[in-house]
């Protein structure tokens, strides 16, 4: 094990990018929720995490898995109700830093938005993108560049409407 | 965390947008959000019970101190001369890298450390965690919580009272070691002839210390 930073170090260095993953890849609604289980999972492993390892790297893997099971869980719980609730929500407004853009990463489709998101927001390389997605680097390297060519585009469009408002 | 956001900042593309790349690698989350997401993170590192170490820091009459507890107890003191960034690794090393900076775990010992700085406390009831210390100092550390408050002893008094007469030298070594400096306290601990001898916190602490509590 050696020397080990304090896991508050981590926290802070790498809060911001987690939740910018978790946000292209869940949405922003579930995003909170996907980095506090990605960090207390992390808190968890660690003292067992080899003190040379790539902290991004693996905290970007456990944020992939932890992820899957929530779009997982997601689908159990959306059974049809006879009865809608009413009243307002309990969830809170989820907060508004860049609402458009992680709308527009929502829109595209699943592997080509963790494409994007380990590539252009964690800066993971593509061998370990194609480790967590499946397929070769190559095909990673190509589901990143469509997303993002897919994603300016949309993106422009929402930005272009939200000034014509 | 700061925001970082900027009206000049990012790429602009041909529509006057930042470029999505660069949003995507840099796109703030706001102070708000992160802080929320801490606390969230304390707490359920907590009912876990994988929040090994909590941590806080308060500013007192002898300057910032950091306080430390494991589930134990409190375990470590630090005055900001000793560097917290050196404090912390040294905790993640000699005891595990699971700490956060997380104030609940500590709300007591906090509160028993300000009343004690305002004159309203003169014994610690906290429980104490001694596993940065073993062996012969820490018997001495153990020792130096029953001098009472508003009294001192020499180095050679200690080493008397803890069985080894002749251990002086290493009376000093304990007290210049120990973990839990104010609470545990080593600053009641003097030379034969009166004078002050060391202490961890610099000796100006040292004697603010001791006014304080022949003030009382």
């Amino acid at each position: 094990m050696g020397t080990k930073k304090p896991f508050e170090s981590i926290v802070t260095e790498h809060a911001s990018t987690v939740l910018r993953v978790c946000r292209a890849v869940v949405g922003v609604h579930d995003a909170e929720d996907a980095w506090a289980e990605t960090f207390l999972a992390a808190m968890r492993a660690y003292p067992d995490l080899p003190s040379d390892a790539n902290v991004e790297a693996w905290l970007v893997r456990i944020a992939h898995r932890k992820a899957i099971d929530i779009v997982r869980s997601e689908r159990r719980r959306a059974v049809p109700v006879d009865e809608v609730p009413e009243g307002p929500s309990s969830l809170g407004i989820p907060d508004t830093d860049e609402q458009e853009l992680w709308q527009a990463v929502k829109s595209l489709p699943p592997k080509q938005r963790r494409a994007v998101a380990y590539h252009y927001v964690a800066g993971l390389p593509y061998a370990e993108i194609a480790a967590l997605l499946g397929g070769s680097a190559d095909a990673a390297r190509r589901a990143a560049s469509d997303g993002i060519t897919k994603l300016r585009s949309i993106y422009a469009d929402a930005v272009a409407e939200g000034e014509s408002r | 965390m700061t925001d970082t956001r900027s009206p000049h900042g990012p790429t602009m593309n041909a529509a006057g947008a930042p470029d999505v790349a660069d949003l995507l690698a840099s796109a703030p989350a706001s102070a708000e959000v992160l802080d929320r997401l801490h606390r969230k993170l304390e707490e359920s590192a907590a009912r876990e019970g994988v929040l090994d170490i909590a941590y806080t820091t308060i500013d007192t009459p002898v300057g910032s101190l950091l306080l430390a507890a494991t589930e134990r107890g409190l375990v470590r003191v630090a005055y900001h001369i000793e560097d917290y960034d050196r404090v912390l690794d040294t905790l993640a090393t000699k005891l595990s890298p699971r700490i956060l900076r997380a104030p609940r775990r500590l709300d007591t010992a906090v509160r028993e450390v300000e009343q004690y700085f305002a004159g309203r406390r003169t014994a610690f009831d906290l429980p104490l965690d001694f596993s940065l210390s073993s062996g012969f100092r820490q018997l001495v550390q153990r020792h130096l919580s029953q001098i009472a408050y508003g009294h001192t002893e020499s180095y050679k008094d200690v080493a008397v009272t803890v069985g080894n007469p002749k251990a002086i030298r290493a009376v000093g070594t304990a007290c210049a070691t120990n973990p839990l400096p104010v609470v545990v306290p080593c600053h009641r601990v003097l030379r034969t002839d009166g004078t002050l001898g060391g202490y961890v916190g610099g000796l100006a602490a040292k004697t603010t210390l001791l006014n304080l509590e022949s003030a009382a």
